[in-house]
């Protein structure tokens, strides 16, 4: 009973826009990974690495004294060149996809902790640097976030729509018909794992902006927010635009789905859940969001269902038979 | 137009799976030539056509369109000279993409693959007309994903993006064989109508003699990776499917061992 007592909603109404923002951050690493898993059909893991790439990068270059945009500027690029070893990794080296992108994530532990000038993290003062985005200013970082996406969104629906983009659709769709269509689908793969890890880091740039220090551990367990939020936008799209779905709400729904995905985490820090539980129940969730398209499938078509049919089918046989006895 | 100059494949080297697929194919194309292969299973026809097309390098002899030497080329590079057509319905259309997507994917084979768009206004009004002829009612059905067509429909479709880029060589890997008889009928016809209507160069595999005599003006039949038969001209209209039985067991000394294609 006190514990109910305890629980305030408020709080949960004052946490919501930093969920929100958050959300939408992660919203932009969610947009790489639907890149890489949806459209190349490549389940890529060096996210975890090339997040945390881009928020040490970023931080760093900053704090040099670069102008924050061309640092987040610089970190996109370092993405890109993570994303460009996994697919050399893969392409040119015969390592299967999951397994390429362990090996660069891994590797990107050490190297972000060179950048980092090996400190475990490197905070900055919004009050000494002048930030693109910060928590400190949460209607604002929302703004900004929004508008990151919104551009985001654009470039990916224009890149998708040209030569090369459909390109690397159809690599991810069906390889054989790509090849003898004339498309080189290594040099796809490649680049759309460039692309990937590019709009990653920018998200990790971003992230560490907002909260105002880079941490050599804030891309762990990336890859699984972000196909959370693929997922749950996927799933929640799905029920609300149905067949009017197109491109750009697909991915709208997917930045949707890390803002729901953070709202969700802000509700169970609300319920003064162990925060330490976190990744458990982000697992769980994923889960649960993997689950549901199977299992709606299989509530139309599955053996149990048949077995259960099959008894109609077979009493109704026995009963016409009956009847033509008699 | 195609030169296929002794070529020799053997999958699985050195293991107890070595299997000798082509073993000093030789075939000599004309321009214009609608070729028809048959053969017995593991003859080495769809081998030779994949040989063609790049899909793995050979081990030996040399292959050449139109007089370039495409052997060292890459799959994807030689797709610039091949227009193909798969058994497998699923294999030559890209599922989840629409039609005129998949159309516009394959009228830019063998081009550079810019950042301009990747099909443009103009294109849908060209492919609407195109699919018209096909006469399968796909014209009204553009932006739908191509996963939602039909076997027969598919291989129509793909036939169509074969043949959008002319191919300098069409090669059509029993394209019908997992079609209903029926649609199996319309797709040849479509395939007949359009390698006469563009003077294509066409090899096409097939487990049915019968199809194999009225298609095309000339025939080849493989056995353990070789040609062993070639007819052209007045001599294959006037085949019938015992002749090509007899012609085969002498000489190749054996039965002819499928009754796939004795009975189709």
């Amino acid at each position: 009973m006190s514990y109910l007592a305890s629980l305030n909603p408020l709080n949960l109404v004052a946490a919501l826009p930093g969920c929100v923002a958050q959300g939408l951050i992660w919203g932009i690493m969610a947009l790489g990974v639907f890149v890489t898993f949806r459209l190349l059909d490549f389940a890529d893991l060096t996210v975890d690495g090339s997040f945390a790439t881009g928020g040490a990068v970023t931080i760093m270059l900053t704090l040099a004294g670069m102008p924050v945009g061309l640092s987040l500027f610089i970190a996109v690029l370092a993405g890109l060149a993570a994303g460009l070893v996994t697919g050399l990794l893969h392409t040119k080296l015969g390592i299967p996809p999951i397994l390429s992108g362990i090996l660069v994530q891994i590797a990107l532990y050490s190297v972000n902790l060179h950048i980092m000038g090996m400190a475990a993290n490197k905070a900055i003062n919004v009050n000494n640097y002048t930030l693109l985005i910060s928590a400190r200013n949460i209607t604002t970082a929302i703004l900004v976030a929004l508008v990151f996406v919104a551009v985001l969104i654009a470039l990916l629906y224009w890149f998708f729509g040209t030569e090369i983009g459909s390109a690397i659709r159809a690599t991810g769709c069906n390889p054989a018909m790509s090849k003898a269509n004339g498309i080189n689908i290594n040099t796809m793969k490649v680049l759309a794992l460039a692309i990937s890890n590019g709009i990653v880091a920018l998200s990790g740039g971003l992230m560490a902006q907002y909260q105002g220090y880079s941490d050599i551990n804030m891309g762990r367990g990336a890859i699984v927010i972000g196909l959370a939020a693929v997922i749950i936008g996927e799933v929640f799209g799905n029920a609300v635009a149905g067949r009017r779905m197109n491109f750009m709400l697909r991915m709208s729904f997917v930045v949707l789905g890390g803002v729901i995905y953070y709202i969700v985490i802000g509700i169970v820090l609300w319920l003064k859940l162990n925060s330490n539980d976190l990744k458990l129940f982000t697992a769980v969730i994923v889960a649960i969001f993997l689950a549901v398209p199977y299992l709606k499938a299989g509530r139309s078509s599955s053996f149990a269902k048949a077995a259960k049919n099959s008894q109609a089918a077979i009493t109704q046989r026995s009963g016409e038979t009956a009847k033509e006895e008699k | 137009m195609l030169d296929i100059i002794n070529v020799h494949k053997t999958f699985n080297a050195g293991t107890i799976n070595e299997k000798k697929a082509l073993n000093g194919v030789n075939l000599h194309l004309n321009d214009g030539d609608f070729c028809t292969v048959i053969g017995g299973n593991g003859a080495g026809k769809s081998t030779t056509l994949n040989a063609v097309a790049g899909v793995w390098p050979i081990d030996e002899g040399a292959i050449l369109v139109d007089g370039i030497n495409i052997t060292g080329e890459p799959e994807f590079k030689r797709a610039a000279y091949l227009g193909r057509v798969f058994q497998d319905p699923m294999t030559g259309t890209a599922a989840t993409m629409e039609i005129q997507e998949n159309l516009a994917m394959a009228a830019r084979r063998g081009k550079r693959r810019t950042l301009g768009w990747g099909i443009t206004g103009k294109e849908k009004d060209e492919y609407r007309e195109m699919l018209k002829i096909l006469d399968l009612g796909l014209e009204d059905r553009l932006t739908s994903k191509v996963g939602l067509l039909s076997g027969g429909q598919r291989q129509a479709l793909t036939l169509l993006m074969a043949t959008l880029q002319k191919p300098k060589l069409l090669l059509l890997d029993e394209h019908t064989a997992a079609l209903d008889p029926k649609t199996a009928q319309k797709v040849l016809k479509v395939t007949d109508q359009i390698i006469a209507e563009h003077h294509l160069t066409a090899l096409m595999v097939t487990h049915n003699m019968k199809d194999a005599i009225k298609h095309g003006n000339r025939l080849i039949m493989m056995h353990d990776g070789r040609v062993i038969l070639d007819i052209s001209g007045e001599e294959k209209k006037k085949l019938t499917v015992a002749d090509l039985m007899h012609q085969f067991e002498v000489v190749s000394g054996e039965e002819f061992a499928s009754d796939k294609a004795i009975l189709a």
